[in-house]
Formats: structure tokens, sequence, C-alpha cells
């Protein structure tokens, strides 16, 4: 499990904090959508959250971050690599820049961490299969699409087998189909027993994938709750969230008000989309 | 410089570059790239030294005011083979290893994987750099930026491309160290190597002739056996 207790961040340099007072709880095996506005501070949360601040980028650190009830204040970053996982959003500057082929890029992570070069091998394997991106193993990870290098990065940190992770809107560059491809293999995750924070603006992705959503405003952890709740909550709305498109169709259903029958055929409709698509 | 003289560092630059060449099949890349290289530190070694030579005497020609000596001449020709022989042997090195094999054998080897990770990625950073400008520059010409025409127009036309090419790739150091970071690259000790280059027989003893020749040269220099080379 991967708790913040009353975290409070501010940036080098900064006048004040990016993140005031935040507490959370990321439990084995769990999904947590984290939304809010721009500039709400949940880049910095994911960053908080993975041990990279202020490990790789400075700053001063209020509150306590313990991963599996240890403390991680000391413990240096590549102690942490192995059990957080962090994606971000731009793949150009995931991918190592040093590798000639997609394979030895997934594989750069367990490399790095020693780990038996048979299991690292295992390992890419598998995370190229999970992405179903095997095809582009022999390729230059340089010469792929965006939405391909974003795969590669994802994969990258799918072969580090982190028990958490921790990824900053992952599907920036993603197509549907793309999107599609990293919200399954998300869930195998999750079910496998991994924990998932997802900062994420695709609210349809997260209605998907997420069982509770995390609010963040100003810093602040405005509101949570679970995942239907919360995505449906008319605040989001007032903070320029984009609802789900299930929500919306709801909302938009009883803003026309449609005949009863008619109104309750349609947000069953939406609901058993919404279910089958889990 | 250990044989010293032009016919020592000529038949050096034989066995040494040229044999080597043929039968990598690369004699053509490598002549020319050599010659490319060498040319303009080429240029001026010659003109220094034929025309500048210190305490020269034998006059071969006169221009104007400056003189072309014989000793000037025959120092420059020993300078050009040396030339020859140090951008030959680059050249080779360039044509024939692959830079990723270069950096996991040194790593194999117990070189630190942070000093050959920078050596790889100074390798790997020259085209990225090289597609980031050309996709920066055709991004300001559809800006209406004038980047053809008089020099002096070019040389206007590269200051708006040269800063967010620069800019753009100190801005993606941040992200990408903490990617490297939260891909457990700090960590100390060796790494895990997916692969290594072959290093067969053959090559473990050339390398070790290379290694025993230095030496041996060096005393048959002091000794004075290479003088006829001279």
């Amino acid at each position: 499990m991967l708790t913040l207790e009353s975290v409070s961040y501010r940036y080098a340099g900064a006048r004040g904090a990016s993140l005031r007072d935040v507490s959370l709880e990321l439990r084995d095996g769990e999904v947590v959508g984290i939304i809010g506005p721009s500039e709400a501070g949940k880049t910095t949360l994911a960053l908080v959250a993975s041990g990279l601040a202020p490990r790789a980028i400075g700053g001063t650190l209020g509150g306590t971050v313990h991963l599996d009830g240890v403390d991680l204040a000391g413990r240096p970053m590549h102690e942490v690599a192995g059990q957080v996982g962090i994606g971000f959003q731009d793949p150009g500057t995931q991918l190592s820049g040093v590798t000639e082929t997609v394979f030895e890029e997934v594989a750069f992570g367990p490399m790095n961490l020693g780990v038996p070069r048979d299991e690292v091998i295992a390992r890419t394997w598998d995370a190229l299969a999970t992405l179903r991106i095997g095809p582009l193993a022999e390729r230059d990870p340089a010469r792929l699409s965006g939405g391909q290098q974003q795969l590669v990065a994802i994969a990258g940190l799918l072969a580090l087998e982190p028990r958490h992770l921790v990824l900053d809107e992952p599907t920036a560059q993603l197509d549907p189909a793309g999107t599609g491809l990293v919200a399954d293999a998300l869930a195998a995750i999750a079910r496998a027993g991994a924990s998932i924070c997802i900062v994420e603006q695709k609210t349809d992705l997260l209605a998907r994938l997420a069982e509770r959503i995390v609010v963040v405003d100003g810093g602040r952890l405005a509101f949570e709750g679970a995942a239907d709740d919360v995505l449906a909550d008319p605040r989001l709305r007032d903070l320029g969230v984009a609802e789900p498109a299930g929500v919306r169709l709801t909302r938009l259903a009883g803003e026309a008000r449609l005949p009863d029958r008619a109104s309750q055929r349609l947000t069953g409709a939406i609901r058993d989309l919404a279910a089958a698509d889990r | 410089m250990v044989i010293g003289g032009v016919i020592g560092p000529l038949v050096l630059v034989a066995v040494a570059v040229i044999i080597p060449a043929v039968l990598a099949g690369v004699l053509g890349r490598l002549l020319r790239l050599s010659f490319l290289l060498s040319l303009p530190i080429a240029i001026s070694a010659v003109l220094i030294n034929v025309f500048l030579f210190p305490g020269a005497s034998t006059v071969l020609f006169t221009l104007g005011p400056i003189t072309a000596t014989a000793e000037g001449l025959a120092f420059a020709l020993e300078i050009l083979v040396r030339i020859l022989a140090i951008s030959g042997a680059i050249t080779l090195f360039y044509l024939t290893t692959r830079p990723a094999e270069l950096v996991v054998d040194l790593e194999r080897r117990g070189v630190s994987p942070r000093v050959a990770f920078v050596a790889n990625a100074s390798v790997q950073t020259v085209p990225a750099m090289v597609e980031r400008a050309a996709q920066i520059t055709a991004a300001q010409r559809a800006r209406g930026l004038d980047t053809e025409g008089n020099p002096w127009r070019r040389a206007r036309g590269l200051i708006p491309i040269v800063g967010p090419v620069i800019l753009g790739a100190i801005g993606e150091v941040e992200e990408r160290t903490m990617a490297l970071e939260a891909r457990g690259f700090t960590r100390p000790g060796r790494r895990s190597l997916l692969w290594w280059p072959a290093d067969s027989g053959r090559q473990r003893i050339a390398r070790w002739l290379v290694v025993l020749a230095v030496p041996a040269l060096l005393a048959a220099r002091i000794a004075g056996w290479l003088d006829w080379l001279r």
C-alpha cells in the first residue's frame, strides 16, 4: 500500500506550495484516478507519490510518504524504482535515447536494476505482449509514432514489475485503439495485485478503469469517492473537468425532458454500455 | 610518431589501415572520409611548413615576399603522412565499429554504466538534434521565416532555429532525468547486459599484437633499428 499523509510540497524556488495537506491511500490492486483543473497539482501529486519529488527534482516535502508501511524518506531512488513505476505524458522524454531496438528499450529498466538476463528477457516479452507491441520489438524506438512510443514507454514500466504504478496522463498521445490497449493492460496489472494511480483528463478512461476518484484543486484534495459517484458529480463541470460520455448523455437526456419510459431505457442502455466497457 | 620519417608511417598506414579496410570492404569510403577529415589541417600544415620553416636554407621557389624551402617541404611531408595515419585510423574505427557494440563491450569490461551511457547518448543525440532542427526549420518556414538567399539572410534565419533547438533540448533534460531515475538508472553497481559483441580468438590475438607492437616499435626506435625507414 502506498500512503501519503498530510503531504505538502513546494518546488525549489517557488513561493507557494503546489500541494497542501494531501492525504491519500493507494491500496494493493486498486485503481485510483486523479482529476482536476489545469495547475491543480495533479502532476505534482504524481511526482510525490512516485518518490521523484523531492529526490530527483529538489523542493521541500512536508508530511510522509509510506510504501508498504516503510517511510520513503532517505531511501534512494533506485530502491523506490523497483517498487513504484512512474510514467509521464511525453513519450519522447521517457525513452532512454540510447537503445537501438524497442526490445532493448523495454529491457532498459530491469537491466539497470540488475535483474538476471533470462528474467529480463522474459519480462520484456511479457510486457510487449501485454501491450500487443511484440511486432515492434526490432524497430528503432526513435522512429516510432508518438502513440507507439508511449506504449513502449509503458511497456518499459511494466517490465520493472512495480507493485505500484503512477501514471501522468499516459494516454495523452494515444488514439482510441491505443488508449483501449493501455486500459486493458492496466486492468490486467491491477487484477494481478498492483495498485495504479492515474492522472488523466480522459474521464471515459477513468470511468472504465478506476474504482475511486480523487479530485484535486488548488493543490488540495477537493473531494473523493467511488468512481461512479465522483464522475457524475456536478461539481466537476464547475472545475472544468469533462464528464464521461455516459454521464453527459444521462444529463442531457434529463435536461431534454424525455418521457419517463424513454429516459429509463436510455439510462439503462448507457449503464449497460459502461458495464460492458469495464 | 614512434616510427618517424615518411616511409615508416606509410608502411604503418598500409599494414594497420589499408589492409584492414580492404578486408572490411570499406576502403573506398575510408579514403574519401579520411581525405575530407584531414584536408583542412593538411593544407594549413603544408602552407605553414613549406613557406615558414624556421632555419631552412634550400630555396625551392619564391612567391613575392615568401619563400618555399626544401626542408619545409620535407617536414610537411612527414606531417602529412602522420595526419594520414591518424585520420585513417580514426575513420577505420568509425566505419567498422558500431557505437552500441563499443559501449556494451566497454560496460562488460567494467566501465561504469554512466560513462557508457554518456558515450552512447552523445552519439545518439546528434541525429535526434538534427531531426529536431529540421522540424523547427520547417515550422519556422511555415510561419514565414526566410532561411534562403544571401549569407546575411541565412545567418539571420539561424537565430529563431538555434534558440528553440537548444532551449527545447535543455527543457527536456529534467523530465528525461526523472524518467531515467524512475527506471533505476542511478543504482550503483553493474547492470545486466542482454548481449555483447562476439570476441573471436583472432580478434584477441590481433589486439594483443597491437598492444605488444607499440613498446616493441618504441624500443626499436630508441635502439636505432628503424633509421632505414626515414
